[in-house]
């Protein structure tokens, strides 16, 4: 008992933030292997050490706010604009005064008021098979709510937060009514009952289970980068096609950053989030992880380069949170499991 | 005035413990009484229906299927001895090493359309899609065989236990009086180890009501993914509590159940003064046969998994064994062990508090506390989280005022929140065995040694510790290797810069890295593994004196 609680002592004193040298504090929504090496980089530069707890974006908002004025949080990082919308709507967040590199960033990538900005893009297109023919055209999201398509899409669950911005997107753009009735049509379509992750769908349209299915980029390129040759086979057998650039736009989502209402560590957190917004940054998200770069004058990977050009929404990104709950009734209502 | 001179101090000690720690879970049912019509109403046309039947068939497959695998295995270990059974009854254990979500994720790897498998399939008969028919692993029925396979330990651990304490004089009056052996096992044998099995099935019935991760990620619509829906999704934490508590009723009812079952029985050992009877040689074809179906849910369960671990690793260990990563072995290790300690001796507390206790509050608010196993780690910690933040700023603005001095978030924001959570998460566990222990110290050992004076603490220490040493031990397993799994609560509690290797397991996998996810996956099997081998070996100990 004793040994217990001398070692309950030191893990607790191990713990407990010490306050002496520059330091900032991160929730994170982005997985540690995916921002650990910048921010190693950004201590090394600047001296200023980095605390990180990574963990889902609404339990790190749940935390934040119950912290309420004593939480050590300095910086909120998610992977979507819908929780940087929640964490703004509940008050936990404040302007990030702008900066040059702030500024850059395409206005739809970063709140009016400027509590979060935008640090990368993640597209979400139409991937179809490629390793035999495919009867039938593709060239909107509408498409794959005909008839032609019946039995033959692939798609994740509808619990997952891409496709409840892709939706709520939808939403903002073409309306309730309209969408609902794409919801109804689009789900009658699948191939089988949405199952698994993006790679899973990419996965089953290389196998044949279907022709069409709908995925992140970086998921296609990380198994193009992968070192299992079935993946890389797997990958090989779809090619991406951009949706809707005839009239909207493809649809796509960002990951980025949030202030903290309460952060202790101010000065430093604003110097990280320039850093994150420097060039070698910028280029380290779409070489490691295979997304596109906020800022325009950043060079996309060969891979990034190999899928394409295309024209991205130009909604408004923080409706896209503001509908996700209609979005959710709607993908309920049209029976999308 | 009586009435209070009952109380004595530590059973008010064992009331406010318990308090502490269902506060999260009275915390659940405080939202009942925001009602939230509207929510609730497009839920009931929607989805409730299925979150509903579906978390009741897998808990209820789960159970099932758990007994029919536990059950005849320890039958098979405890009763007869056969070509390679001294391996075969700890390599049983292995299987609770291995996390749902994982195997999840190995089989679907394996078998999935475009795995292995099918492929090798498709291409030898030059079948396509739709073609043939193959059994659909990501669905219901899958979900039930893959909890089902880490989880039969459970069963097999108690009914074992039960099986071998059986004593020889039994079997023999039972044969002298004409029992044939099926009318011996169905009339006496399941009726005496009935509340040994129904513990290991209700342990592993609220673990499936609370599972998360498989049945996220085979797509199947429960009430803990509704939990998650409708509190993010559609952006209402007060009707995802109500729905949280709704499981917890259905989890209530089970364990209503399953005591009342048990209640009718009050069978005690008569100690092992004639030791069980010795085990029968099956020689031969036999016992090859019997060996073989034992093996078969060691290999669904364990091998193949860790093949499939181990074929992912191949290319990507040297990349991920670092520094790092002994750190992350050591944080795993560490907070599993205080955890199992701490929650076992909570657990000793509270089977004593029962034993001496006749008052029907302190049952009642013990048995609340064992609710927690069937909660998703997630409602628990955020209830958790909640309450300890409260309590956090309060003190913080204490010292404030007093000493101009802010300590930080102390509770909420250290090891002491995850710490917590464990317990009220693990606790049914650890009591769960206790009481299958407990049950099997007669209670007039306990009224010899009263009547000689000797003092409560005393009659622990001396008679119930030493009978009830198995029991802990199994107890303290459980909870380790329980914790060393657990991962929503340690996603959201955990402290700055700590990191254990579900975490990591759970990052790689959930961005749909799973040859990265293998390394951390078999490291969690590995550190679970040490605990499981040094219990068979105390358990064997024991069992040959």
């Amino acid at each position: 008992m004793k040994n217990l609680l001398t070692s309950v002592c030191l893990t607790l004193s191990l713990v407990s933030p010490l306050a002496l040298a520059e330091q900032v504090n991160l929730y994170s929504a982005r997985k540690e292997a995916l921002i650990k090496p910048l921010l190693d980089k950004f201590t090394q530069q600047t001296g200023i050490s980095v605390n990180l707890v990574t963990g889902k974006a609404d339990n790190l908002i749940t935390r934040l706010k119950s912290e309420g004025r004593f939480s050590p949080a300095d910086l909120l990082l998610t992977t979507d604009v819908g929780r940087l919308y929640r964490a703004k709507q509940q008050g936990l967040t404040q302007v990030i005064s702008s900066s040059d590199k702030a500024d850059a960033i395409p206005v739809n990538f970063r709140d009016t008021e400027g509590h979060w900005l935008g640090l990368s893009l993640r597209a979400r297109p139409i991937m179809i098979a490629n390793n035999r023919k495919v009867d039938g055209d593709v060239a909107s999201l509408e498409d794959l709510a005909t008839d032609t398509w019946k039995g033959r899409v692939c798609i994740r669950s509808s619990s997952n937060i891409y496709n409840q911005s892709m939706v709520a997107a939808m939403l903002s753009q073409v309306g309730e009514e309209q969408t609902q009735n794409w919801a109804n049509r689009f789900v009658k379509n699948f191939a089988r009952p949405p199952q698994g992750g993006d790679r899973d769908q990419i996965k089953a349209v290389a196998a044949g289970q279907c022709d069409v299915a709908i995925a992140n980029t970086y998921y296609l390129a990380g198994m193009l980068s992968s070192e299992d040759e079935t993946q890389i086979a797997q990958a090989k057998a779809v090619k991406v096609i951009w949706p809707n650039q005839a009239d909207r736009g493809s649809h796509v989502n960002i990951s980025g950053v949030a202030l903290a209402k309460n952060a202790p560590n101010k000065a430093a957190a604003r110097k990280l989030i320039d850093f994150l917004l420097t060039e070698e940054s910028q280029a380290w998200y779409a070489n490691t992880n295979h997304e596109y770069p906020v800022l325009p004058n950043v060079e996309w990977s060969p891979l990034l380069q190999s899928f394409g050009q295309f024209k991205a929404e130009s909604v408004v990104l923080s409706q896209l949170g503001e509908l996700n709950p209609l979005s959710v009734r709607v993908m309920d209502k049209a029976g999308w499991k | 005035m009586t009435k209070f001179s009952r109380c004595n101090p530590w059973s008010l000690g064992v009331g406010l413990i318990c308090l502490v720690l269902i506060a999260p879970i009275v915390l659940i049912f405080a939202s009942l009484a925001l009602p939230q019509y509207e929510v609730w109403q497009h839920l009931a046309e929607t989805v409730l229906a299925d979150y509903v039947t579906n978390s009741l068939l897998l808990a209820f497959g789960v159970g099932v299927l758990v007994v029919l695998i536990g059950g005849p295995l320890a039958w098979a270990v405890a009763r007869y001895e056969f070509v390679g059974r001294s391996h075969i009854q700890w390599l049983a254990l292995l299987p609770l090493a291995m996390p749902a979500y994982i195997i999840a994720y190995c089989y679907t790897g394996l078998l999935d359309f475009a795995g292995p498998v099918q492929s090798a399939l498709r291409a030898s008969f030059g079948w396509k899609y739709g073609e043939y028919y193959f059994p659909e692993i990501r669905s219901l029925s899958g979900a039930v065989l893959m909890l089902s396979l880490v989880l039969y330990p459970y069963v097999y651990m108690l009914a074992k236990t039960a099986f071998s304490e059986l004593p020889s004089s039994m079997e023999e009056t039972a044969k002298s009086l004409g029992c044939s052996t099926s009318q011996f096992i169905f009339k006496l044998v399941l009726p005496i180890a009935r509340p040994a099995i129904l513990m290991g099935a209700a342990l592993a019935m609220m673990e499936a009501f609370a599972d998360y991760g498989t049945v996220q990620y085979f797509g199947i619509s429960t009430f803990t993914t509704g939990v998650f829906r409708t509190w993010f999704g559609l952006g209402n934490g007060i009707a995802a509590a109500q729905l949280a508590a709704m499981l917890t009723t259905f989890v209530m009812l089970l364990l209503i159940l399953e005591f009342y079952s048990r209640r009718k029985i009050k069978y005690y050992s008569q100690g092992q003064k004639r030791g069980p009877r010795p085990r029968t040689q099956l020689r031969g074809a036999r016992g090859i046969l019997v060996a073989g179906l034992c093996l078969l849910p060691i290999i669904l369960g364990f091998m193949i998994p860790v093949g499939q671990l181990l074929y992912w690793s191949i290319h990507t260990y040297s990349a991920q064994l670092d520094a790092a990563f002994v750190s992350l072995v050591w944080n795993s290790f560490y907070l599993a062990a205080i955890t199992a300690l701490v929650v076992v001796s909570l657990a000793v507390l509270f089977a004593y508090a029962k034993r001496l206790n006749t008052s029907r509050g302190i049952h009642a608010v013990i048995n609340t506390v064992s609710l927690g196993y069937a909660l998703p780690g997630t409602v628990i910690a955020i209830g958790a989280m909640l309450i300890l933040t409260q309590l956090d700023i309060y003190l913080n603005d204490l010292t404030e005022a007093w000493f101009n001095f802010t300590p930080g978030l102390v509770l909420s924001g250290t090891l002491f929140a995850l710490v917590l959570v464990y317990s009220i998460r693990f606790l049914a566990v650890a009591m769960h065995n206790l009481d299958t222990g407990m049950a099997r110290v007669k209670p007039s050992l306990d009224e010899a040694a009263k009547s000689f004076g000797v003092s409560a603490w005393h009659i622990i220490r001396t008679i119930h510790i030493p009978l009830l040493k198995t029991s802990i031990f199994s107890a303290c397993l459980l909870v380790f290797v329980d914790v060393l799994k657990e991962l929503p609560a340690t996603l959201i509690l955990r402290p700055f810069n700590f990191n254990t290797l579900a975490v990591r397991t759970f990052e790689l996998a959930s961005d749909e890295r799973l040859m990265e996810a293998a390394i951390p996956a078999l490291a969690i099997v590995l550190v679970g593994i040490v605990p499981v081998v040094f219990l068979s070996r105390m358990t064997d100990k024991q069992n040959s004196r």
